[in-house]
């Protein structure tokens, strides 16, 4: 499979005077075609900011792109992209979804205005070839009556239905990436299944990759290829799905999978992570997990690289170098 | 119901105004009674009595509100368009263009706008109704832009505006189609306040004598007319102040009337 997306060295930080607050510090990672890749962690790890930035949607200022960070997408730099080049990009070849679909469309334009519109910005079409593509993307997206919803305003439509509205959006023009954020945590239980089997579905579908962001590990589990998890605006762990499921090399992935409920298996008390995530204005030194750390030993006062797990695999922990974590 | 009281009188007043010449039994300026030419009371022939000129008041004041509210409403769309114009530019690029375009309205805004419009239109030779059309509008924008500029700036975090965004909208297309239908109400409630606010205006300009030129009539000009005999012949200034009270006070309830309607809480 060949690289769609290659992230180096994203550094995005945040003027917060008096200090500067480092939202996302030197992620990199890569999305092959097709491939799912999940970016898993709590709130305020860094996770929707990376997201944006994949779209240069962040507002600069207040926040900046370090000049080392490097975004390339289809071996295009998005980082060096004007104005025009982006709107070309976005919605075309990468796409997004963001988590609050009772909020995402706009209240005034019917759904069918706001999908045609997308492909009429991309494409050289007529309006009626527009809002044909429109419904044919409703029907896709499992909506009963696509011809009646396009003449809908979005308080018409529930949550469910919405989400799939913004999904149609995001995939009428056959982006090669969908990056979802948090797609389905506004949603009702039942819903958030449909829509994630929906999800899983039209990847193969359209053979598209995506890049799913969200902090609920099941999610991940279900559909994503490859899991990174974040913490502190740094990835700390990142794993082939079932791989880091059944081993999680990392004690900040071993405490998310700790806390995650768990319908199969026998019943356990769920355990949470003592403390919360630091604000990114004051990362700790060192390890940035080991003030919450169950396993921190004197190694910890220093920042540990990625370090090689095995195949496909690396976790930032002293633990993967020396095992017994300085305990004989 | 205030909506209604608004816009029965709105459309009671836009009424006589369309229909004037069917309304009127003698044309405007026609002097009737060129022998005596004196002011004659309310009576059956000349309802609202006539004036100093023996002109029928009734046909002045019906004739009058044709001339306001034409005026009224065109400077109004003018200085609503800029103004929307303005505060859409300012709200949605912020930044410097922000900065410099609101010190700009403040600037508009300290001045008085009847002390502009009086010193332009005096240094004017023979003012024409057109040129006090501009005039007026001209100098009204400002307070709408400072409005639409807050409304705008609002609308602009919305999320379904990142979304546009992110489906590769251009700005433009963003700023019109996205934000400006989303801010109409506040607008369409500025304008109808507007409406009124300009016929106080004009009728000051008019009474002043430089407003709507005589013989064409004038609500601000018939007081002029009735001013030095407001005691042996009322009936004229107060006809006329009357109708500009009617107004006034007609589009500040169709406009407060509106508010209620459009405002999401209060539905």
């Amino acid at each position: 499979m060949s690289t769609l997306l290659a992230v180096r060295d994203l550094t995005v930080t945040f003027d917060a005077r008096p200090r500067v607050a480092r939202a996302v510090d030197g992620v990199s990672f890569e999305v092959a075609s097709g491939e799912t890749l999940a970016l898993v962690g709590e709130s305020g790890c860094g996770k929707t900011v990376t997201a944006l930035a994949l779209l240069r949607l962040l507002q600069q200022p207040p926040a900046r792109i370090a000049p080392a960070s490097r975004i390339l997408f289809e071996d295009a730099d998005v980082l060096a992209m004007d104005g025009a080049a982006l709107r070309r990009l976005r919605g075309a070849r990468m796409a997004i979804v963001f988590q609050e679909p009772m909020t995402s469309l706009n209240p005034v334009l019917t759904v069918g205005t706001q999908i045609a519109e997308t492909v009429r910005a991309h494409e050289r079409v007529t309006r009626a070839a527009a809002r044909a593509r429109a419904a044919d993307m409703l029907a896709l997206m499992g909506l009963p009556d696509p011809r009646r919803c396009l003449r809908q305003y979005p308080h018409e439509l529930s949550g469910g239905m919405r989400q799939r509205v913004l999904l149609a959006m995001a995939l009428v023009c056959r982006p090669r990436l969908l990056i979802a954020d948090e797609p389905t945590t506004a949603l009702d239980v039942t819903i958030q299944a449909q829509i994630l089997e929906l999800l899983a579905d039209l990847r193969s579908r359209l053979g598209m990759a995506m890049l799913l962001i969200t902090h609920n590990l099941g999610i991940a589990a279900r559909i994503a290829d490859r899991v990174a998890v974040m913490y502190g605006g740094r990835i700390v762990e990142t794993a082939p799905s079932a791989d880091l499921f059944a081993r999680p090399a990392h004690p900040y992935t071993a405490g998310l999978l700790r806390a995650a409920p768990r319908l199969d298996g026998p019943a356990r008390p769920t355990l949470a992570i003592p403390g919360t995530v630091p604000p990114a204005t004051a990362w700790p030194d060192g390890c940035r997990f080991h003030p919450r750390c169950a396993r921190v030993w004197q190694r910890c006062g220093t920042e540990p690289p990625l370090l090689d797990v095995g195949p496909g695999r690396a976790a930032r922990c002293w633990l993967v170098a020396d095992p017994t974590g300085g305990t004989p | 119901m205030r909506l209604r009281i608004g816009l029965a009188l709105v459309i009671a007043l836009a009424a006589v105004a369309l229909l004037a010449p069917l309304l009127t039994p003698y044309p405007p300026a026609a002097q009737l009674d060129l022998h005596t030419l004196r002011a004659a009371p309310p009576s059956f022939a000349h309802p609202a009595g006539t004036d100093l000129y023996s002109r029928d008041l009734l046909s002045r004041l019906v004739y009058g509100a044709r001339i306001s509210l034409i005026i009224a409403v065109l400077a109004v769309v003018i200085s609503v368009t800029l103004g929307t114009l303005v505060g859409l530019l300012a709200g949605y690029a912020g930044g410097l263009a922000d900065a410099v375009l609101m010190r700009i309205v403040d600037a508009g805004l300290a001045v008085p706008k009847m002390f502009v419009v009086l010193v332009v239109l005096a240094l004017w030779e023979g003012v024409t109704i057109p040129a006090l059309i501009g005039m007026i509008g001209l100098t009204g924008w400002f307070g709408v832009s400072r409005i639409v500029r807050a409304e705008v700036a609002a609308a602009r975090e919305r999320e379904y505006v990142g979304a546009a965004r992110a489906a590769g909208a251009s700005p433009v297309r963003i700023a019109f189609r996205h934000i400006l239908p989303n801010v109409t109400g506040p607008i369409i409630v500025t304008a109808a306040m507007g409406v009124g606010q300009v016929v106080l205006l004009e009728a000051g300009l008019s009474y002043l004598g430089i407003g709507v030129p005589q013989p064409t009539p004038s609500w601000g000009n018939i007081i002029a007319d009735g001013q030095h005999v407001l005691l042996s012949a009322p009936w004229i200034a107060t006809g006329a102040g009357l109708a500009i009270i009617v107004t006034v006070l007609a589009f500040s309830i169709l406009g407060d009337g509106l508010r209620e309607h459009l405002d999401p809480r209060s539905a």
